[in-house]
């Protein structure tokens, strides 16, 4: 997949680098429980700004999907059409993941399927998740 | 996080009651700028110049001069880039009155001498016409300024829409590492994804949204200020609207705004100077705005209709009205996907959680018994964003022409932009 390269900052940089080692990590607010992502700078329940780590078991159910035929993104732009599936996370299905479902033919993507967090090289160690579909 | 001092001048909370200024306020001038496909670079035609001409005939239209002015109302905000614009002579020769608007170039550049009232609405909070008017109603009726001139244009430079920027780059920073690496970047991919939850959950499919389509093109067709009565085209049918090119299936291209240059100006007043000026007043009944930031990547159905519940409650609190009484229904398509939502929230005719695109199938024409969105909307005229408002404002004066719906016209419900971020507003005929 012709991915742009994830540039971290200072919040994401944990979250980049447990990619790197192919563990996907959600943020944990320390306060109250909640896991989030994209990752924030503060819970967005209770708004506190004590948020780890926590390590997921890399398995999601895809919620539903699109197909880009005319992507604003000229990266992808050789690549189209192509599917953007939305993946809910089993162990928290209120986040959800996009993802290109890699070996799932276009326009063909089973909702409801389960799946699993996979990872691509888009630069020298650097690595990028995404899933897909056990058969 | 957006601030308490905008959280309350908008009224963005459940539960403040009915609106203190209701019946207090009124629109008393609109003026609509000429409107292009694309800028040709020209200073005539820069969103500046195109800001005066539209500020003179809502100025034109109530019946006042530029002393008169008091208070400016600007969303500087024209959904295009800065770094495109072209070399021009002063006053052409900054973003400002070229990528943007503000308060302040409208004011040295028209010679507003009587101002003590500025606002511009920042870029942060997404804003947009709709933002600046209830912005403008709530500082009018809080008695910062009595007469203010409220202005909003959208622009178009060369080239495709949104492909600049980010959008064009090999690294995805910022905001982009969430959605960049995976091509998440296509006009309206949120709403596209949501109407595949809505037709599982509802048993619909999205062809079903083409009677939609057309008919917001058919209005659009008798709105003068508009792209397609000025630049005619054959009509849209229901058969060209399914043959039509995926943008990010199912969202089609014609479930796309087309980007233009153009806006509008108008003039808000309390009703008591109102009483004095040129137009029948058209009262604020009520103004809100939903502002959501969603649970993780994208929205799901689930969070949107809770989205939707919140500014059912804000506008019938606010207003003191119930489903039953609101005429003049314009609620945003600027894709046409998320309108079904706005429709099912105000349960407007009836209209319940799954029901839009059966509604859609029925007689929605102006002439009609359900008269949805009479303005033509985004879709229909343009994406100004201004055709909505300028529409329920004419309805309530009688003024709308061959879009006048048949039915009473005697208080109008007008919003946008989006389920998580939109600003909302209550007309009426009558102050109470």
């Amino acid at each position: 997949m012709p991915r742009q390269v994830p540039i971290p900052d200072d919040l994401t940089k944990p979250f980049w680098d447990a990619i790197n080692e192919r563990r996907l990590v959600v943020q944990s607010c320390t306060d109250c429980g909640t896991l989030q992502y994209p990752p924030r700078p503060e819970c967005q329940d209770c708004g506190s700004g004590n948020l780890g780590w926590k390590e997921t078991n890399g398995r999601g159910k895809v919620s539903g999907y699109i197909v880009i035929h005319d992507s604003r993104m000229k990266v992808w732009w050789a690549e189209q059409p192509y599917n953007v599936a939305v993946v809910q996370l089993e162990e928290d299905p209120t986040i959800n993941f996009f993802s290109n479902l890699p070996g799932t033919p276009v326009d063909d993507v089973p909702v409801g399927a389960s799946v699993e967090v996979m990872f691509e090289e888009v630069a020298p160690g650097k690595l990028v998740h995404d899933w897909r579909v056990l058969s | 996080m957006v601030s308490p001092y905008y959280r309350s001048i908008y009224r963005m909370d459940e539960g403040l009651g009915v609106w203190e200024h209701r019946g207090k306020v009124a629109v008393v001038g609109v003026g609509h700028t000429p409107i292009d496909r694309r800028w040709d670079e020209r200073p005539e035609t820069s969103l500046g110049a195109y800001s005066m001409i539209a500020a003179q005939k809502a100025m034109d239209d109530a019946g006042i001069s530029l002393d008169d002015i008091d208070g400016v109302v600007s969303c500087p905000r024209a959904n295009i880039p800065e770094w495109s614009r072209p070399e021009l002579p002063p006053p052409y020769n900054t973003a400002d009155g070229v990528s943007k608007v503000t308060a302040e170039w409208l004011i040295t550049n028209m010679g507003l001498n009587n101002v003590k009232f500025i606002d511009n609405t920042p870029d942060s909070l997404g804003g947009n016409i709709s933002w600046a008017l209830n912005f403008a109603a709530q500082a009018v009726g809080d008695g910062k300024a009595e007469v203010v001139l409220v202005r909003y244009t959208m622009g178009n430079f060369s080239g495709r829409y949104s492909q600049a920027g980010s959008n064009s780059e090999e690294e995805a920073s910022g905001g982009g590492q969430w959605t960049g690496p995976w091509g998440w970047g296509a006009a309206g991919t949120p709403y596209a994804y949501l109407m595949g939850e809505y037709c599982r959950k509802y048993g619909s499919n999205p062809d079903r949204m083409a009677p939609f389509v057309v008919n917001a093109r058919r209005n659009g067709r008798m709105f003068p200020d508009g792209y397609y009565y000025q630049h005619p085209e054959e009509a849209l049918t229901v058969e060209d609207y399914l043959a039509s090119r995926w943008i990010a299936k199912p969202l089609r291209i014609h479930d796309c705004d087309r980007p233009v240059q153009g806006g509008a100006c108008y003039i808000v007043t309390t009703a008591e100077r109102a009483k004095d000026m040129k137009q029948p007043p058209v009262y604020f009944l009520n103004h809100c705005v939903n502002k959501f930031d969603s649970r993780s990547s994208v929205e799901t159905l689930d969070e949107v209709e809770g989205w939707m519940d919140s500014l059912q409650k804000k506008i019938y609190e606010g207003s003191g009205l119930t489903p039953r009484d609101i005429d003049v229904y314009n609620p945003y398509d600027g894709f046409t996907h998320f309108t079904q939502y706005y429709l099912e929230a105000m349960q407007w005719h009836g209209v319940k959680r799954g029901e839009a695109h059966d509604f859609y199938a029925g007689d929605i024409s102006v002439e009609g018994p359900h008269p949805l969105l009479p303005s033509g909307g985004n879709n229909g005229t343009g994406r100004t964003r201004c055709a909505i408002y300028t529409d329920c404002i004419q309805q309530l004066r009688g003024q709308a022409g061959e879009r006048q719906i048949r039915l009473k016209a005697e208080t109008a419900l007008g919003g946008e932009t989006t389920p998580g971020s939109s600003a909302w507003t209550v007309f009426g005929k009558n102050p109470d």
